[in-house]
């Protein structure tokens, strides 16, 4: 239990990232109802361990916190291993045009579809840089790999949303569980 | 045709975390390399598909009043022993007696409990009201325009006025969950401060002004007219007393 003051200051800095939270469990663990219980429980951790919290970017620390949960969760929960590390360096590709994109990505169904059938390491720096926002600094610090592997990582996973966009037999294959 | 510069360059630049001079230098590349154009392009129209998608998913408010309730301070809460009635029945004699007392101590702590409950319910709707975003769902101070807002969105019409000309201007309104059920609620302005006044139906008799403070908010609750009004604020007391007059006379 918090004192007064650190109850307030909990209150008033780390609540306000409560969807923040929500959300990239939700899309790590790809369940409403999980991102419930793990975000819970990775909020229920911040609140305990808010006193080791000394300022800085309040959010990068929640986040940290939530995607460590979730990602034990994962190991704890999954028989097919979920991890597909890639480690070959790869160009800009042709790639698919804009206009195929812009077909195929319209609905949002077809949209998270392609989303979760990303390896979670990739899911997460998606929904870190483009829903929630975050500079590749922040996702350094949630993820805890250094900035030269975020900006490629980001690359990558960007690179395998556009082509489970783009053709869904793709999806199918590298869709884990 | 391709391009031999390494691909993160251009998610840099595409993610604006290039320098001003590596941009600049990366600018001037683009021109003339129509493998890098066709590759932003496509970064863009990614990037606005899942705007358009709207992929964020916000925690849904019953979910979040669970996490909340579970890391503020606990409130009390009445327990009824199971066993006690037992007993009871082995002391036949005092048994009346016994039941009549336990009926009334339940009476003043199930008082007790709703007042506290309330006030937590109250405090938590008021918190999150000021959350960016959340004050009031329908902006107007004209109370011709409020009270409309709420037909067909609860199952009573809530009595709306403005008090502007008594230091109360109205400031709109939206509807909240207090006790699991839909509520309306008022906002007001009192100098710098936000008075949220929630309304909802109830079966009880009329009663005097109950008040409390709790985290540092004021709260006054009243019954007039089969109607509970709530209100909530961090404005001094006497203002909230004020607003109570105001709407009860």
């Amino acid at each position: 239990m918090l004192d007064s003051q650190d109850q307030v200051r909990f209150e008033t800095l780390v609540l306000p990232h409560f969807d923040a939270a929500f959300n990239l469990a939700r899309w790590l663990l790809r369940s409403g109802a999980d991102a419930e219980d793990v975000s819970q429980e990775a909020i229920l951790r911040a609140y305990r361990f808010f006193n080791g919290f000394h300022g800085g970017d309040v959010r990068a620390w929640l986040l940290q916190i939530v995607r460590n949960t979730c990602f034990t969760w994962l190991e704890k929960n999954r028989r097919v291993k979920d991890v597909t590390e890639f480690d070959e360096e790869f160009h800009v590709p042709p790639g698919p045009t804009p206009e195929s994109l812009a077909i195929a990505a319209d609905s949002r169904a077809r949209l998270t579809d392609a989303l979760e059938s990303l390896p979670p390491r990739y899911r997460e720096v998606i929904v870190l840089r483009e829903l929630e926002g975050c500079s590749y600094k922040e996702i350094a610090t949630i993820t805890s790999i250094p900035i030269g592997t975020v900006m490629s990582r980001v690359s990558r996973a960007r690179r395998q949303l556009q082509l489970a966009l783009t053709d869904p037999s793709h999806n199918e294959a590298t869709h884990e569980v | 045709m391709k391009c031999d510069r390494p691909p993160t360059v251009l998610q840099c630049y595409f993610d604006s975390e290039l320098d001003a001079l590596g941009a600049a230098e990366f600018e001037r590349h683009l021109e003339q390399c129509s493998a890098c154009i066709s590759a932003l392009e496509a970064l863009e129209s990614l990037r606005s598909s899942l705007n358009i998608a709207q992929l964020y998913e916000k925690a849904a408010a019953p979910f979040r009043k669970e996490v909340l309730a579970r890391i503020r301070p606990a409130r009390p809460v009445v327990i009824f022993s199971a066993r006690a009635p037992r007993r009871w029945l082995a002391v036949a004699a005092a048994v009346l007696l016994i039941a009549y007392t336990g009926w009334r101590v339940i009476q003043v702590r199930r008082g007790v409990n709703y007042e506290t409950v309330l006030a937590a319910e109250i405090v938590d709707a008021h918190l999150r009201s000021l959350q960016p975003g959340h004050l009031t769902d329908v902006v107007s101070a004209d109370q011709h325009t409020v009270k409309p807002w709420f037909d067909g969105k609860l199952d009573f019409s809530p009595p709306v006025r403005d008090f502007t000309d008594q230091g109360f201007p109205l400031q709109g309104g939206r509807i909240d969950v207090i006790h699991g059920r839909s509520v309306a609620a008022l906002v007001y302005a009192r100098r710098k401060h936000f008075v949220n006044v929630f309304i909802w139906p109830t079966d009880e008799k009329d009663a005097a002004l109950r008040s409390g403070s709790q985290q540092g908010y004021q709260w006054i609750d009243w019954r007039k007219g089969r109607t509970e009004f709530c209100a909530v604020s961090d404005a001094a007391p006497s203002a909230l007393e004020q607003l109570q007059k105001l709407f009860t006379e």
